[in-house]
């Protein structure tokens, strides 16, 4: 099938079989291996895009179904001289260790922030309730995205 | 010159976070490579049976299959993945890469599909047609002990694999003498390590140069080189391991599992790069498993609450065969069974257990959780019979700060602590007096509310060598090699095998404060065989412990050999030469040079000193001489709903002492991480198989993973006995917060059903299993 899909701000053409999860083709055909599959059943997080500004688990979806959107990863979030504030924030607070699931954790939160520029800790854990960390506890992912909160709300 | 500020010690941030929060790392997933093919497993849907039929003929025909493979192509051709860790008198049968006409678990893997991509390799897989003769399975390690049971290994009579009694003649005398005693049986249920990237493998054979690269998601890449070379029968410089961006390890990933040999050996018959990444359901039902203990635990006490004797017999679940340091664990638990506390003796007996299950191996604490979580329980039952408070038994209990080096009942010596003082800490930080009151006004107004407390010690800094095996032919030491460039740039290449540790940073840390240099003028190299000659891993909090001395030493060589320079360059006797910080200056004198005017005299022909060969680098492995004994004190409150029995943790507090520190930040890391898995085996974690052998916790939807709304803020502080056994005088921290905080949370669950008159509870501790217990409590009083 003939998809175009809009991803990190450019237009990509592609003819791809239907099955093909989202996932994989952004992993496989687009190079982009920043989004990670932790568990390819939609309960890890691990492979955290927003499609269409929302934070969506990319093996949950196939990439048909991305036709005609924006899909934003890992990738595209922010540059190496200017990170994203979420980027900022998981470097400043310790917010990873193995760096497995930082992206979609990057991803989840950003999304969060999107919505809601002052979370406070519980709204922030219930936020990233769909992603999983094995390595930091999230005590420090909260801290990162509290961190972030700083960067955009003082950035404003 | 200024001498620069020390950096160990510091919160310096990450060197390893740009590539990481930016998505530019490379995991083994992550490698692609010219007509690189996608290997897929079929695996036993049983746990117990003989295949009667496997056609692979379908599968064959579909476009872009390559090869099917079956036990009958690896015959004689590539061996078992060796067990490094058999016991003196166990019975072990080798365990091949593919099964050889029995399954003994289900998820073993029976074939293997190689097909052009990953999508058609699964299809593939699917379409192997396997018959097998299911047989009764045995499941429970208990029930395997029993006459009759169902025998994983026919030809081996027995599950019992090897029976470990270590008597202490003492024991029975002070059991005798006790004023009491307390009896119980303590389940410590098998969990999953669950990195978050499962097991991978990207495999090269190389016609050209014959060479075989591999890289794969491991702990100890250079252990997977010998590993690979003896299962291949192919010389070990033929090979080299990489072992990229690794997501997480937990112990999971020390052990060769028989993908790790196969995939090489596919693609050197099929001279083509191939690929296999483990489903999340693969890593739950096909990559080793940890804990799964049943112990009976006596302890003798007197009359003042001193613990006198221990006295156990621990069920340790082996699984469907060896892993690679499987049948090792369990004899940790008795090694730390007397725990922080003076007791007198100690006597054991240790069955290791096979069952249609997947073997466990090391997980985080591997042997020490068990074992700590065994004496807390007992010390809570033993101040629950005299009506003693549980920290002033704990108290009367501990070993004395001045008794160090402590020689244990068990044979372990303790190198250093203060147990006490580390207890004060957490006393006064999590209020105890006034928690305790807050918990009894609780209860007053009819909620059920809890306090635990847990003190611990561990054995950390993995090994010394003497304790390794053949035919492991390796040590437990660790190796850094140092290679200064003229400009005075440093690359430390170091046998340590981070995967989220941080090393990259706090190695950076070490070396650019012993030469003076910007922590951007040194650069850490791990996890690749051809640079990093020789090497051990990352395992058993020794990263930094042995990791780090090895670096240590390795910098010290080459600040020797600069002096040296240093000396002639300033025209005196080296005796003369002072250094502090890489600033090297003559005693007295005002002539300064840095370390790099050293290291680019080391390297140029005019200044080459008589005596000295050109060039600055050092090669250094540290043996340590015996193991770290890092301490702490954990106290949480708990409440539970009495309606729907829902357990809130409501603060938990740790105080731990793991002596020095290179980098505060990551220590916390460590620590957070640490508490939070311990805490995840106590609330929610648990593997289960039904009584066919069926794993019903395949997924995440059935295996509970600790989320981020179950917890509180973690409440951290620390106290600081340096180890006197290295020159950093640290501890090891990766796996010490696993240690207490899961009998210090179930300790302040029987606390809060205390009143109910509950005595008793298994973990995990979820809703439904609190839910009948408040349940059962009030029908019994009724």
């Amino acid at each position: 099938m003939k998809i175009r899909v809009n991803v990190n701000g450019e237009a990509v053409d592609a003819d791809i079989a239907p099955r093909t999860l989202l996932v994989h083709w952004l992993r496989e055909d687009l190079g982009l291996t920043g989004t990670h599959i932790g568990c390819e059943t939609s309960l890890c997080g691990a492979c955290t895009v927003h499609v269409d500004g929302k934070a969506v688990k990319s093996c949950a979806l196939l990439a048909v179904q991305a036709d005609g959107c924006d899909v934003r990863t890992i990738e595209g979030l922010g540059e190496a001289d200017a990170l994203h504030p979420v980027q900022t924030g998981f470097w400043e607070e310790h917010g990873l260790q193995c760096g497995y699931c930082t992206p979609g954790m990057i991803m989840a939160s950003a999304a969060l922030l999107a919505q809601n520029q002052s979370p406070s800790d519980a709204q922030i854990r219930h936020a990233l309730e769909g992603n999983i960390c094995r390595c930091t506890g999230y005590q420090q992912i909260v801290n990162a995205v509290q961190h972030a909160a700083r960067i955009v709300r003082e950035g404003k | 010159m200024a001498i620069k500020p020390v950096m160990v010690g510091e919160r310096i941030k990450r060197r390893e976070d740009p590539r990481l929060i930016r998505g530019m790392a490379t995991y083994t997933d992550d490698v692609k490579l010219h007509g690189m093919l996608h290997a897929a497993f079929v695996r036993s849907d049983y746990a117990a049976g003989r295949i009667s039929r496997i056609d692979a003929t379908r599968a064959k025909q579909l476009p872009g299959v390559v090869a099917v493979f079956t036990f009958d192509d690896l015959r004689g051709k590539v061996g078992p993945a060796p067990c490094t860790a058999i016991l003196p008198g166990m019975k072990h049968v080798p365990h091949p890469l593919l099964a050889d006409g029995d399954v003994r678990y289900a998820g073993q893997p029976v074939a293997v599909v190689v097909a052009k991509d990953k999508y058609i390799a699964r299809d593939a897989a699917l379409a192997v047609e396997v018959e097998i003769d299911s047989r009764a399975a045995v499941v429970d390690p208990e029930a395997a002990l029993a006459p009759g049971a169902p025998l994983v290994y026919e030809q081996l009579g027995t599950n019992l694999a090897v029976h470990l009694p270590i008597p202490n003649p003492d024991t029975e005398r002070l059991f005798a003498e006790a004023h009491g005693t307390v009896s119980l049986r303590l389940v410590n249920q098998r969990v999953a390590p669950v990195p978050m990237e499962g097991r991978a493998v990207v495999a090269h054979w190389e016609d050209g140069p014959q060479k075989l690269t591999v890289w794969t998601s491991t702990q100890t890449p250079h252990g997977c080189k010998q590993q690979i070379a003896i299962c291949l029968g192919l010389p070990e410089l033929r090979i080299r391991v990489i072992a990229p961006e690794v997501g997480g390890g937990f112990g999971q990933k020390i052990p060769n599992y028989g993908e790790e040999c196969l995939l090489p050996w596919i693609s050197r018959k099929l001279r083509k790069p191939v690929k296999w990444a483990e489903t999340r359901t693969e890593n739950l039902a096909a990559s080793a498993h940890g804990r799964g203990h049943v112990s009976q635990v006596e302890a003798a006490y007197a009359r003042d609450g001193k613990i006198l004797a221990l006295r156990g017999k621990t069920i340790a679940e082996l699984g469907a065969f060896a892993s690679m340091l499987g049948p090792a664990i369990p004899t940790f638990t008795h090694l730390l069974a007397p725990g922080p506390y003076t007791i007198k003796a100690v006597s054991w007996e240790i069955q290791i257990v096979y069952t249609n299950t997947m073997a466990t191996d090391a997980y985080r604490g591997a042997g020490r959780p068990e074992a700590a979580y065994n004496i807390e329980r007992v010390m809570d039952a033993v101040a629950a019979k005299l009506g003693l408070d549980r920290v002033e038994l704990r108290k009367r209990n501990l070993i004395p700060a001045g008794s160090f080096p402590y020689s244990s009942p068990t044979g372990a010596v303790y190198d250093s602590g203060n147990y006490q003082a580390c207890l004060e800490k957490a006393l006064a930080k999590f209020d105890y007096a006034g928690t305790l009151a807050a918990r009894d006004r609780a209860r007053a107004e009819g909620k059920l509310a809890g306090v635990g407390v847990a003190t611990f010690t561990e054995i950390c800094g993995l090994g010394p060598s003497t304790g390794t095996a053949p035919p492991a032919r390796a040590g437990t030491w660790e190796s850094a090699e140092l290679r200064v460039e003229p400009t005075g740039a440093v690359t430390v290449m170091t046998g340590a095998s981070p995967h989220g540790q941080g090393q990259e940073t706090a190695f950076a840390q070490m070396v650019g404060d012993a030469f003076g240099i910007d922590i951007e003028s040194v650069n850490v190299v791990h996890g690749d065989t051809d640079v990093v000659t020789h090497g051990v891993g990352t395992f058993g909090s020794r990263g930094l412990v042995v990791g780090g001395t090895a670096v240590h030493m390795a910098a010290q060589k080459i600040l020797a050999k600069a002096k040296r320079i240093a000396a002639h360059l300033l025209d005196t006797t080296e005796e003369r030469v002072n250094v502090e910080g890489g600033v090297f200056s003559v005693v007295g004198g005002a002539r300064k040079l840095s370390f790099a005017d050293v290291a680019s005299a080391a390297h140029t022909w005019g200044v080459a000193i008589p005596g000295e060969e050109p060039g600055l680098d050092a090669v250094a492995r540290f043996e340590p001489s015996g193991t770290t004994f890092p301490f702490g004190a954990h106290f949480c409150s708990v409440s539970i709903d009495r309606d729907t029995g829902e357990l809130t943790l409501e603060r938990f507090v740790s105080v731990d002492d793991v002596g020095n520190i290179i980098n505060p930040m990551l220590a916390d890391g460590q620590r957070l991480g640490g508490i939070i898995q311990g805490l995840g085996q106590a609330l929610c974690e648990e593997v289960r198989y039904d009584e066919s052998g069926q794993l019903m916790t395949g997924t995440f939807m059935d295996y509970a993973m600790p989320r981020a709304a179950m917890f509180p803020r973690i409440e951290l502080d620390s106290t600081c006995t340096p180890s006197p056994l290295n020159p950093l005088g640290a501890k090891g921290i990766g796996e010490l917060g696993t240690i207490g905080s899961t009998p210090c949370v179930v300790s302040a669950v029987l606390d809060a059903l205390a009143p109910l008159g509950v005595t008793h509870v298994d973990m995990p501790l979820r809703s439904e299993r609190l839910w009948r217990l408040i349940q059962g409590a009030g029908a019994s009083r009724a």
